[in-house]
């Protein structure tokens, strides 16, 4: 039976006007503005905008505004917001060998062309907290300069490469799965297993990646780099025919290498796993690059146990815009479903309980 | 893969593109303001944004996989015989339609030396300047191992 339920309007925008009172917080403090936010919570606009899939500065921090801090709830309204936009088409793939590096480290070689530059990072802090920053007012000391010979910085899989020590990249030139026009399919390619993944929830690749260093998927990994920074975005569009530069986005990129035993057709050597993420998220690209050599355990003949490696596992389960809906989806009213559970149950123990008594008899 | 690259036919447009690209509108608007005006152009395409699929490669140089989009925003018009565009990261509409009309001023011959002085130019500069300071910082933060090196 269907019952149509109206009412609650009243209620919902209370709701909704007191939501607004408490995003707003105590009146007698200054309001944060959507430049400040994108200023100084740049991690989290990076992160939003990383989950949202849509680099936009601006509208990942008016949406952390918007979601009171909630960044989960933030990327769902930069995911519903570019649902409102058409596509213009799609970038030449970025070359990341020529981004404007604000941080490259490797820990598989000390010395490296073009060195291990560290940028501005929380690694080597002392996790103290810094009570100097409560007080506000203060500006940041400025930064060291030294002058710059930023020469060559070749990849470090490159390197390996060149020894025959890595494996290199499958090359095609076709056009790559898109998870916003077709749903997933499984066995899923590798370039639609990276579109899943650097969209996924970080906390989820954090703890799936986690896994497999700790067993689950019998994965040795090196950080062979990490890079930070800059990079132009090229498009040709079609009414002008050559590419064209229309600006900059930030990027981190990780290359994970690993070890693979070789098979009856490859020799053992070193492969990758690979993470590339909007803005500035090593912890998201690690944990990317982690879970992406685990899901290729398939196609390099590995077993495939463990959770890390279950494609239709990590994939269905990756994105936490599906996954908060499908939780939260929960507390809206069931009232109808519920009460014909309530009848079957009320049904069952009617039967039991006359069978009770007809055996009692 | 730098040196595989042919210089292509259209670097002096492509070099002003991608400099008005990362100017924001309040810059270009100063430092058009310096300039005689234009005549009025005509609108083909006013400000629209949109979204662009941005592609990475998988490993850095293998397949082609899609990354995530961004914003955009495209305009065209016309300034006598000359089309101008402008495809922008962001949602600025007023930037691409300033991008665009110096971008169709930039193809006329009369008007491009003019504006490549006082607009395109110095924002290259002061685009070079940020990039080569942010290099500075790096380059800072670059780890110096010398007690290992002594050690051998």
């Amino acid at each position: 039976m269907y019952v149509a339920v109206k009412g609650g309007e009243k209620a919902i925008s209370a709701a909704h006007a007191w939501l607004d009172e408490t995003r707003r917080g105590d009146t007698a403090l200054p309001e944060l503005s959507v430049a400040q936010i994108e200023q100084q919570m740049a991690l989290a606009v990076d992160r939003v905008m990383a989950e949202g899939s849509c680099h936009d500065r601006f509208l990942a921090a008016l949406a952390i505004k918007q979601a009171k801090g909630d960044l989960i709830e933030a990327a769902f309204l930069l995911r519903a917001y570019r649902t409102t936009l058409p596509r213009f088409g799609a970038s030449a793939p970025l070359e990341t060998s020529r981004m404007r590096l604000r941080r490259r480290i490797s820990a598989t070689y000390k010395d490296l062309p073009g060195g291990q530059v560290l940028g501005p990072t929380f690694d080597y802090t002392h996790r103290l907290l810094d009570f100097a920053l409560a007080a506000e007012g203060r500006d940041a000391p400025a930064t060291p300069e030294a002058p710059t010979d930023m020469t060559d910085v070749p990849r470090v899989t490159e390197i390996l490469a060149r020894e025959g020590l890595m494996q290199r990249e499958a090359l095609s030139e076709s056009e790559p799965g898109d998870l916003t026009r077709e749903p997933l399919s499984f066995p899923a390619s590798r370039p639609v297993r990276l579109q899943n993944l650097a969209r996924g929830d970080e906390g989820f690749l954090l703890a799936l990646g986690y896994s497999t260093q700790r067993g689950y998927g019998n994965a040795h990994p090196f950080v062979g780099e990490i890079r930070v920074g800059h990079i132009g975005v090229e498009i040709t569009p079609p009414e002008l025919g050559f590419a064209i530069d229309i600006g900059d986005i930030g990027i981190t990129e990780c290359q994970m290498v690993n070890q693979f035993k070789g098979s009856r057709t490859e020799p053992a050597q070193f492969t990758r796993g690979y993470g590339l993420v909007f803005g500035h998220g090593e912890r998201r690209a690690m944990s990317m690059a982690l879970v992406d050599r685990g899901l290729r355990a398939r196609e390099l003949g590995e077993e495939a146990d463990a959770p890390a490696q279950q494609e239709e596992f990590v994939l269905y389960h990756s994105d936490n815009i599906e996954a908060t809906g499908f939780v939260e989806h929960l507390k809206l009213p069931h009232y109808v479903d519920f009460q014909s559970e309530l009848e079957n149950l009320r049904t069952i123990r009617r039967a039991a309980e006359a069978e009770l008594r007809e055996a009692a008899e | 893969m730098t040196q595989t690259e042919t210089p292509s036919p259209h670097a002096a447009r492509q070099h002003w593109m991608a400099t008005l690209a990362r100017a924001s509108a309040e810059d270009l608007a100063e430092r058009l303001a310096t300039l005689p005006p234009f005549p009025e152009p005509e609108t083909l395409r006013a400000p629209e944004t949109g979204l662009v699929m941005v592609r990475g490669r998988a490993g850095g140089d293998g397949e082609a996989f899609n990354l995530g989009e961004m914003t955009v925003t495209r305009c065209a018009l016309r300034l006598g015989p000359h089309i101008g565009h402008a495809y922008i990261a962001g949602r600025d509409h007023a930037k691409a339609k300033l991008a665009a009309l110096l971008d169709a001023a930039l193809q006329d011959s009369a008007l491009h030396h003019a504006c490549m002085q006082a607009v395109v130019e110095p924002l290259a500069v002061a685009q070079q300047a940020a990039r080569a300071a942010e290099a500075r910082k790096a380059a800072a933060t670059r780890v110096d191992f010398f007690t290992m090196a002594t050690m051998r």
